[in-house]
């Protein structure tokens, strides 16, 4: 991580006996694209409103800076925030609403004018300065809440689910988009979200929260290949659990029994383990580390054969459910459709390979 | 045609509604003073009339002067109420609101009444500004209502955005939500004003000796001779209120538009 | 920084503190005035029930009350069972765009000055009225009707007038909140347009006729205007007594008291309304 921009130490929220944030340490470095994920009321937008000065905090600390924020309210704070209705000022134009936070600032007419449409530019939308704010769309009410915010030069650039009002196209254009700007304006960028994906394409680092708390905070592919906890690798991507037993172990080894797959060496040094879930001890294995073989096809790894029981068509790709041997597990398998292999049918026998090397394992 | 007997039905009920208005302006111009079919003959006499009867000045300035006071006061008081109401969640906020909201449902006459037995044991004397005072009490429940729906048209992270780009909350007050609210201040003004110049329980019980416009019409109404002037002057203020009320209706759709909300209609 | 409940109150203590003391303090002092008595010019402000034991042995004021009571249910029975078309057709058949124009239209003869149009209903229903000389003119009648004006009847229909828009907006609203697609579910599900209407569209749409009902019968009960002018004799209603009492006979405990009695009644036959509608009201939240 570069030089640190936010601190948050141990900041905790209470709105009357709802405990909603529950002491979140973590700090945020310059011109890094950090994403706070999880589901609806983890607190995620509550935290990020703490930064930004809108919630005022029960306990603890928020330094952006170096500076302490306790008694800097919103609008001295060196953040600004693209909001998730965008608050496009209805009754203000374009350029009015761009130049808003530039009325304090004493420019005169020509230097104002020049700054909105550069912040225009910027977004991609040179020339819209005089319309009404009520005749954009979706997208341009976005980029206007963007050039509306960076105008000012903030320290941190806030982001309230700013994707989460787009259709998919358009949300995938977005990501580029802001991953682009990010880059350009060179300043730190705080993204919430409840779209794992989007974190993933977006962020150099993201926390997970969940229940007020952050349970990990890692760059994308740490998170997706090493999650700490079975609740985080459920939310990242798509995991398959399968209910395993530690037979042995001896501390660089263990000899493990999985449901459905039989006995197994499992590297403690290299491979990731994590807590489990309620459900006890498990291993997880990821979709796209399986792989069913096709005729003549032999197994890099080790082989089972179970039953096709269900198939997902996906066009690039197709999901098969696989029920193992044993009867009682179904595993999801991802497939590249290459030209010319077949679509396997329900009720197929499926050759499944998969890699020890591979597991993620829950204790 | 779907709902043709709806439709017939709905053209026969807007007949019903406007039957009184439409042969207001009849018998205003009719040259009889016996105020009943056939129509007679056309005159503007009734109107040259009004402006020669003093005591009718009189009391149409009294009148205006309580209505502009009223809708003055009951917007303030509904302005604070309905962004209290919107913007801040307090103790006891339900029964206070509902308080304020009573006069709505409340019996005219039982508002009349005790604030005449409170005023007069206190020993005031009644005149304008206790009229004043009633249709206040009445007229900013309809402040509070038409606000109420101003505000709560307002998307919240408006004012935040105007705060995070560096406004203080009052500016950010000034500047985003009293523009976005202003039709509906407007509207408020607009209607405290008709309903307090056409109020009369109130005004009858809390006038004193200067009477309004309506206690004064109520006085002429038993004098047969004087029926048809009362009639123009009716006229006068029937174009008068549907002038107002245009502007009104006028200035919440802009409201509406403004807030880039669609129009569901109405004031209520 | 101030606390939110803190800074909500501060901003509604004008209007509710104004609510207070003039309606709220007000009311306690009828309430108060009530159990006493008028002593020729001066109140005897000994506490007695005296006012409310001739309230219900007076024979007239019993009359007037019951008579009250049934005139205001009869005209929100007539205004409400008139509005509800109007407001289904307004909600249902008209186009988006021209319901707003719809609801203005119904709402502008509301504006107009109370006291002329109830003049002006005395024009339309009486001896020489627009009714009768038109039946005349046409020859459907020989003798002008006469049980159209000063009496209940004519009580009724001026306040059916009246009232209209309270009636029509609060069903409107209800039935705007319906989302369409809950109709098309009932008649995918088998049921034809009028079951729809009674199983679906209807149940949904009380807690608007329910508004309506109270909006339209607590503040007829208070009237004096209507019943003066077109009621007649038979037609005068408790608000014409309380009046009379604080006005004429200047006696104002006796009118507080009457008033009491009115509001008290009101306020029972409301909530039993309310209680007997309640499963209509439980909305989701």
């Amino acid at each position: 991580m570069t030089q640190p921009i936010i601190d948050l130490r141990d900041v905790q929220k209470f709105y009357g006996d709802y405990h909603a944030l529950r002491g979140i340490t973590a700090t945020i470095g310059q011109g890094e694209f950090f994403s706070l994920l999880g589901p609806s009321g983890c607190g995620k937008t509550t935290l990020l409103r703490t930064i930004a000065g809108f919630e005022d905090l029960s306990s603890g600390t928020v330094l952006i800076g170096g500076q302490d924020m306790a008694r800097v309210p919103a609008n001295q704070r060196p953040t600004n925030m693209v909001f998730q209705s965008y608050a496009i000022f209805p009754h203000l134009s374009v350029a009015q609403n761009v130049g808003f936070g530039l009325r304090r600032a004493g420019l005169d007419k020509a230097t104002l004018a020049a700054r909105v449409e550069e912040a225009l530019e910027m977004v991609g939308l040179s020339g819209y300065g005089k319309r009404s704010a009520h005749a954009l769309s979706g997208g341009q009410r976005q980029r206007v809440a963007l050039a509306r915010a960076l105008i000012l030069k903030p320290k941190v650039l806030l982001l309230d689910e700013p994707l989460s009002a787009l259709d998919k196209k358009l949300r995938e254009q977005m990501q580029v988009e802001l991953i682009r700007l990010q880059r350009l304006v060179g300043i730190t960028f705080i993204l919430v979200t409840h779209d794992q994906e989007e974190a993933l394409v977006m962020s150099d680092r993201i926390a997970v929260m969940f229940d007020g708390q952050i349970a990990q905070l890692d760059d994308p592919e740490t998170l997706y290949r090493r999650p700490k906890t079975h609740r985080v690798a459920d939310f990242i991507g798509m995991m398959n659990f399968l209910p395993a037993r530690i037979l042995s172990e001896d501390g660089e080894r263990a000899t493990l029994e999985i449901s459905g797959l039989g006995r197994t060496e499992f590297d403690l040094g290299t491979c990731p383990t994590a807590t489990a879930g309620p459900d006890g001890t498990a291993v997880g294995l990821r979709p796209e580390t399986l792989t069913l073989l096709f005729d003549g096809q032999t197994a890099t790894g080790r082989q089972v054969i179970g039953t096709v029981e269900e198939v997902v068509y996906y066009g690039d790709m197709t999901y098969y459910d696989i029920r193992l041997p044993d009867g009682d597990q179904v595993v999801r398998v991802s497939m590249r459709n290459l030209f010319g292999r077949p679509v396997l049918e329900i009720g197929a026998p499926a050759r499944l390979s998969w890699d020890p090397g591979a597991l993620v394992l829950f204790r | 045609m779907k709902g043709i007997w709806l439709r017939v039905y709905a053209v026969l009920y807007l007949v019903f509604l406007y039957a009184p208005i439409i042969l207001l302006p009849l018998f205003a111009f009719n040259d009889s003073t016996i105020i009943a079919f056939p129509l007679t003959g056309f005159t503007t006499n009734w109107f040259v009339e009004l402006t020669k009867i003093e005591a009718m000045h009189a009391a149409v300035l009294n009148s205006l002067f309580i209505a502009i006071t009223t809708a003055v006061f009951a917007t303030l008081l509904g302005i604070c109420a309905a962004r209290a109401n919107n913007r801040y969640r307090f103790p006891g906020q339900r029964g206070i609101m509902g308080m304020v909201m009573l006069p709505l449902v409340l019996p005219e006459i039982i508002v009349a009444v005790s604030l005449l037995v409170v005023l007069l044991q206190l020993g005031f004397s009644l005149g304008s500004w206790s009229v004043i005072l009633g249709h206040v009490l009445i007229c900013t429940p309809f402040s509070i209502a038409i606000l109420n729906s101003a505000f709560q048209n307002l998307d919240r992270s408006l004012e935040e955005a105007a705060i995070d780009l560096g406004e203080t909350p009052f500016s950010s007050f000034r500047l985003i939500t009293l523009p976005l609210v202003m039709p509906g201040i407007i509207s408020s003004m607009l209607i405290s004003f008709t309903i307090s110049l056409d109020e009369f329980i109130i005004a009858f019980f809390l006038t004193g000796n200067e009477p309004t416009l309506p206690v004064y019409l109520w006085a002429q109404l038993r004098f047969p001779q004087k029926l048809p002037v009362v009639l123009a002057l009716g006229t006068l203020l029937v174009a008068l209120s549907i002038i107002l009320l245009t502007c009104a209706e006028f200035f919440r759709r802009r409201g509406v538009a403004r807030a880039g909300k669609s129009d569901t209609g109405g004031f209520l | 920084m101030r606390s939110e409940g803190a800074n909500g109150l501060a901003l509604v203590s004008p209007a509710a503190l104004y609510a207070i003391l003039l309606l709220a303090v007000p009311l306690c002092v009828i309430f108060a005035f009530s159990f006493w008595t008028q002593d020729y010019l001066t109140i005897d402000r000994t506490w007695t029930l005296k006012n409310y034991t001739e309230a219900f042995t007076e024979p007239l004021y019993g009359e007037l009350l019951r008579r009250s009571i049934l005139i205001s249910g009869s005209v929100t029975l007539v205004t409400v069972v008139l509005a509800f078309p109007i407001a289904y057709f307004v909600s249902f058949y008209v186009a988006p765009e021209r319901k707003s124009l719809w609801i203005f239209l119904i709402t502008i003869p509301f504006w107009t000055s109370y006291l002329i149009r109830v003049f002006l209903w005395k024009v339309i229903l009486g001896f020489n009225g627009v009714i009768n000389t038109s039946l005349q003119g046409l020859g459907i009648i020989d003798e002008p009707l006469t049980f159209i004006l000063y009496n209940a009847n004519a009580v009724v229909i001026t306040l059916a007038h009246a009232f209209a828009p309270f009636a029509i907006l609060p069903i409107f609203v209800a039935l705007e909140k319906i989302d369409r697609s809950l109709i098309e579910a009932s008649l995918d599900l088998g049921e034809n347009r009028v079951t729809t209407f009674l199983r679906v569209t209807l149940p949904l749409a009380m807690p608007g006729v329910v508004a309506a009902v109270l909006i339209v019968f607590i503040p007829t009960i208070g009237d004096y205007v209507t019943p003066r002018l077109v009621g007649g004799p038979d037609g005068l209603m408790i608000a014409n007594m309380i009046q009379t009492q604080f006005l004429k006979l200047n006696n104002a405990p006796m009118g507080a008291t009457l008033a009491i009695i009115a509001m008290a009644s009101v306020t029972v036959i409301a909530l039993a309304f309310v209680g007997l509608n309640r499963r209509f009201l439980r909305g989701p939240k």
